[in-house]
């Protein structure tokens, strides 16, 4: 039974791009065959944090298009052979993305991999719309900030209205994936908590992943955080989420303040 | 002197707009034979077009300014005065014209002058249909979506999301947290009310008098409140 996922946002930077690299490595890694797609043609990124922008050849506009079969635009991971890659094309526009094309593009995907995960575009026009049109489950990726928030609220709307399961009447399924988690500044009220976020969007939280220079450093070598360094904190908060997403009842840990924890300790002692 | 005192303290006006039922006549290729045919059927009901608001539709007949001229002219002296052009060209027109009116919708069927005007009737008037005057919305309001219910109440059981909207003929409830804007008695109903269990709302109005968060004081921020009109000033207060 394959899955069809969508990573969106609304607003960009968020990292739609990152949580979808390190959700298909980490689904990957449990031997379910994976595909990360990518859907920001123009301005295509998740080549560079899968690390296989030196592999592309054909792209999703072209197969889209029927100038080059899937496969040949499919590029397999070195580290992990259940996992792939659909790189969008860097120098075309949304405009080339058809309705008819994505279908097929995700049904013949679907006959092939477990888990189909769409990396959307920021924004809410055609290539957004686009890639969350046929999934079966949403990840809202939002910042603990109010124009993060906001924009995921947006997109939720277009979820429930603009997909093909929500225009059928169904229910799309999704889910909140917190990023950039700082717990030292939500501890100082600089950023919005979990709860108010969750209060805000009343959806299921899939994970809170901290921030974290492992990430950067995760992206800048080409390889997703869960495979380049499992045992960073982001990278475990990346596998707890895949294995929710698979049905486990993982608990949720909010990440720990251990600075406040300092900070708390020696304004006792200056007391 | 003063005068221009007065201008400088009043440093903001209020403009209203309102939308009315306008009679549109569309004449055909051939002015005269329109013309004829129009003084035939005004000679059964005279006055017909005395004091009602008339729209010109030039979007099937090709005119030049005089053209257009001459016909205004023709249709004053039947006592019909145009108060806007529809599917004109824009490069004969001058401001001696009658304004290029745009987006104009067909008004429904029974929409003659004597019940055009349902905003002036009190809403209670338009319920004698057995018509419900109330919109109930189970769900929460997300950012960016809008919900215009012109003829009544609206009901939401969940929260209203920053950067959403809801436009009411009638009263506004929200029952969880209102962040977006709410917008009650759009259709000239000062009697409006906006009640929320929370509020946190971008924007308040009722009638077209409006306030914006910036404008009430901490005290009414995240708290029960309702807001009410009174003598043109909008009222926000808790409502415990």
């Amino acid at each position: 039974m394959s899955k069809v996922i969508v990573v969106t946002s609304g607003k960009g930077g968020v990292g739609k791009t990152t949580s979808t690299a390190a959700l298909g490595a980490a689904l990957a890694a449990s031997g379910q065959t994976v595909v990360v797609v990518d859907f920001d043609v123009g301005l295509r990124n998740l080549d560079l944090v899968m690390g296989a922008e030196r592999r592309v050849v054909y792209d999703i506009i072209n197969v889209v298009q029927g100038a080059a079969k899937l496969p040949q635009a499919l590029i397999r991971d070195k580290r992990i052979d259940t996992l792939s890659l659909l790189p969008a094309s860097q120098t075309r526009d949304k405009d080339a993305l058809t309705e008819e094309g994505v279908a097929r593009v995700i049904k013949e995907l679907r006959t092939k991999f477990d888990w189909v995960i769409c990396d959307s575009p920021a924004g809410i026009e055609r290539g957004a719309t686009l890639a969350m049109r046929f999934a079966d489950t949403a990840i809202i990726v939002t910042n603990p900030e109010v124009s993060s928030v906001r924009d995921s609220d947006r997109i939720i709307g277009l979820l429930d209205s603009k997909t093909e399961r929500a225009e059928k009447g169904e229910r799309i399924e999704k889910h909140i994936l917190i990023t950039r988690y700082d717990a030292a500044r939500a501890a100082r009220g600089e950023m919005l908590n979990i709860e108010d976020v969750l209060d805000i969007l009343s959806l299921p939280l899939l994970g809170i992943i901290p921030e974290s220079e492992e990430v950067l450093r995760a992206s800048n070598v080409g390889s997703p955080i869960t495979l380049n360094d499992p045992n960073s904190a982001p990278a475990r908060a990346y596998c707890d989420a895949a294995r929710r997403l698979k049905g486990h009842d993982v608990p949720m840990t909010i990440p720990a303040d251990r600075r406040g924890f300092l900070d708390k300790l020696f304004r006792r002692r200056a007391a | 002197m003063t005068s221009t005192d007065a201008t400088e303290v009043s440093n903001s006006m209020r403009f209203c707009i309102r939308s009315y039922i306008a009679f549109v006549v569309a004449p055909t290729a051939s002015i005269n034979e329109w013309l004829a045919e129009l003084d035939h059927w005004t000679r059964n009901s005279p006055g017909f077009f005395v004091g009602r608001p008339v729209v010109l539709d030039l979007s099937t007949v090709k005119l030049g300014q005089a053209g257009i001229r001459h016909l205004l002219h023709q249709l004053a002296e039947r006592g019909i005065h145009i108060i806007g052009l529809e599917g004109a060209d824009t490069s004969q027109l001058d401001p001696s014209l009658p304004p290029l009116l745009t987006g104009g919708r067909p008004a429904e069927k029974h929409g003659t002058a004597d019940n055009a005007f349902p905003a002036n009737k009190p809403i209670a008037a338009s319920s004698t249909q057995d018509e419900p005057t109330s919109l109930l919305i189970e769900t929460r309001i997300r950012s960016g979506q809008t919900v215009v219910f012109p003829s009544g109440d609206v009901t939401v059981l969940g929260s209203v999301a920053s950067g959403s909207e809801i436009v009411a003929g009638g009263s506004i409830h929200v029952c969880g947290t209102l962040r977006g804007r709410a917008l009650a008695g759009s259709k000239g109903n000062g009697r409006a009310r906006i009640f929320c269990r929370k509020n946190e709302a971008e924007l308040l109005a009722i009638n077209g008098y409006y306030r914006t968060a910036e404008e009430w004081g901490a005290d009414v921020r995240s708290q029960p409140v309702q807001s009410w009109l009174e003598e043109g000033v909008l009222i926000v207060a808790p409502l415990d």
